[in-house]
């Protein structure tokens, strides 16, 4: 077993954990954090994208090993029913949810891109989200709720 | 995932004096889908990326760039030198996988990853697993190698390792308790040399830098990289090339291929007619038709060849123009 260290969605964790676990599972099978979803698990799909210290990766191709000491941003950090995060609140007005299943790995995609580059093109949004698959919205809707939320002006992303 | 004890590496030194049934881990992108494949099934899991002096990225006016192998393929793209100086590698890093894979896959990795041949990957025991068959040859061979193969088809699936070798980098190695340099051209190997693995490494041997020399003045370069889906995807095809012209000839240049072979490829009879080559339209297609000329295309891949020369032709007309 491994004493790990992780600090999610602003609180402090220390777990024991096996070497061969992998983010994804501490978040959704140990912390029942299962905003974080699992598709594919080869990291072609990007359901299971989180933010480590800032940036997206995906949590099926992360031992839980690997992320000691690091910062990791979830779904359930990003906003709740009764207080959407802005990039949520547009993708609902957009009617960018379909399925939901690509919904938070895109969401968090979606917000790394905004806290690297505030006002991006939508090339530069269309290449943020090229690894996370959405098979309902064909992405449109997806992309007019990004350039709507940069639109409004930074807000607190 | 079979079971294994996880190590962060405590020093270059200990990490290289690993024993056979350790296993080196960089980003772990390619090593963690190589563990859940059970196509490896380590004791230990040694995980470079506590050695932070290995992640510094450095120019040097009239020296070139020096890229720490466990830089991530994004630290790589963002660093401002390197998008001042060597664009031609921030438009491979964007080429590579999707952003998720960038910020965790590392340089020295990306170089390192294992070929993705679906029956490598597969429930296959072929010749690189230490089989009897390379099944490609008679099987579903549409994303083989078209030169350089045998008896193993695979191709090389490094975007960086085609790019690095038109701009002539070198790899530093630690071996043996010493660090050694070598020419990205004699890191890679053929089939016919050693059919299990890719590169010269030996086990406990560790690339700890890549040293890019300075872009020589005058010189354009470009990386293409055709993928049957438009967002990502492993390269079909690529081609990375750097070009010196006067404005009506080829001063001198380097041309690689990619996903053409298993190694990034050097068509040597079409590099040495790069030198005093006409740069007008026609010239300049006949010499992209003579690309790949030893080229042995298996049943269902020789369409590579078309698209290979046609990438070339664009290259070339776009890189001579003023």
């Amino acid at each position: 077993m491994e004493k790990i260290h992780l600090q999610i969605n602003g609180r402090n964790y220390h777990l024991e954990v096996p070497a061969t676990e992998l983010l994804v599972d501490t978040l959704r099978e140990r912390l029942g954090l299962t905003g974080t979803k699992k598709g594919c698990e080869i990291g072609e799909c990007g359901a299971c994208t989180v933010l480590i210290d800032d940036k997206a990766v995906n949590s099926c191709l992360i031992l839980t090993a690997q992320a000691e000491g690091k910062k990791i941003t979830t779904i359930e950090g990003v906003g709740d029913y009764n207080n959407l995060h802005p990039v949520q609140q547009a993708f609902l007005n957009h009617d960018a949810v379909h399925c939901g299943f690509c919904t938070p790995g895109m969401v968090l995609s979606v917000i790394g891109l905004l806290k690297r580059n505030p006002r991006p093109n939508e090339k530069e949004i269309r290449e943020a989200i090229a690894g996370n698959l959405c098979r309902c919205t064909g992405y449109k809707q997806i992309v007019e709720a990004v350039l709507d939320v940069i639109g409004q002006g930074e807000k607190n992303i | 995932m079979k079971n294994f004890k996880y190590i962060p590496a405590e020093s270059l030194e200990k990490a290289s004096q690993k024993k056979d049934d350790s296993v080196l881990m960089a980003g772990g992108t390619d090593l963690l889908g190589m563990i859940k494949d059970d196509l490896l099934t380590p004791e230990t899991v040694i995980n470079l990326k506590s050695l932070k002096e290995l992640k510094n990225i450095r120019y040097n006016a009239g020296k070139g760039l020096e890229i720490g192998a466990l830089a991530t393929i994004t630290e790589l793209a963002e660093n401002s030198d390197v998008q001042k100086r060597f664009p031609v590698l921030v438009q491979t890093c964007k080429e590579i996988a999707s952003p998720q894979l960038r910020n965790v896959g590392t340089v020295g990795g990306n170089l390192c990853q294992r070929p993705r041949c679906w029956y490598y990957r597969g429930e296959f025991n072929c010749l690189r697993k230490g089989g009897d068959t390379c099944f490609a040859v008679d099987g579903e061979n549409k994303f083989h190698c078209v030169v350089g193969g045998g008896p193993c088809y695979i191709v090389h699936p490094s975007d960086l390792a085609v790019s690095l070798l038109a701009l002539d980098a070198s790899l530093e190695i630690f071996s043996n308790g010493k660090l050694k340099t070598v020419p990205i051209d004699d890191f890679f190997i053929l089939p016919e040399q050693n059919e299990t693995k890719e590169n010269i490494l030996e086990p406990g041997e560790i690339v700890t830098k890549i040293i890019v020399p300075e872009i020589p003045a005058g010189s354009k370069c470009a990386f293409i990289k055709f993928k049957e889906r438009a967002s990502w995807d492993f390269a079909v095809v690529s081609l990375g090339i750097l070009l010196n012209t006067n404005g009506s000839t080829i001063k001198n240049g380097r041309i690689v291929f990619g996903g053409v072979a298993p190694r990034p490829w050097i068509d040597t009879a079409l590099n040495t007619k790069l030198t005093g080559a006409a740069t007008d339209e026609k010239n300049l297609k006949s010499l992209a038709d003579s690309a790949l000329l030893e080229a042995e295309p298996m049943s269902k891949n020789d369409y590579k060849i078309i698209l290979v020369r046609n990438l070339l032709k664009q290259a070339l007309i776009d890189l001579s123009k003023n």
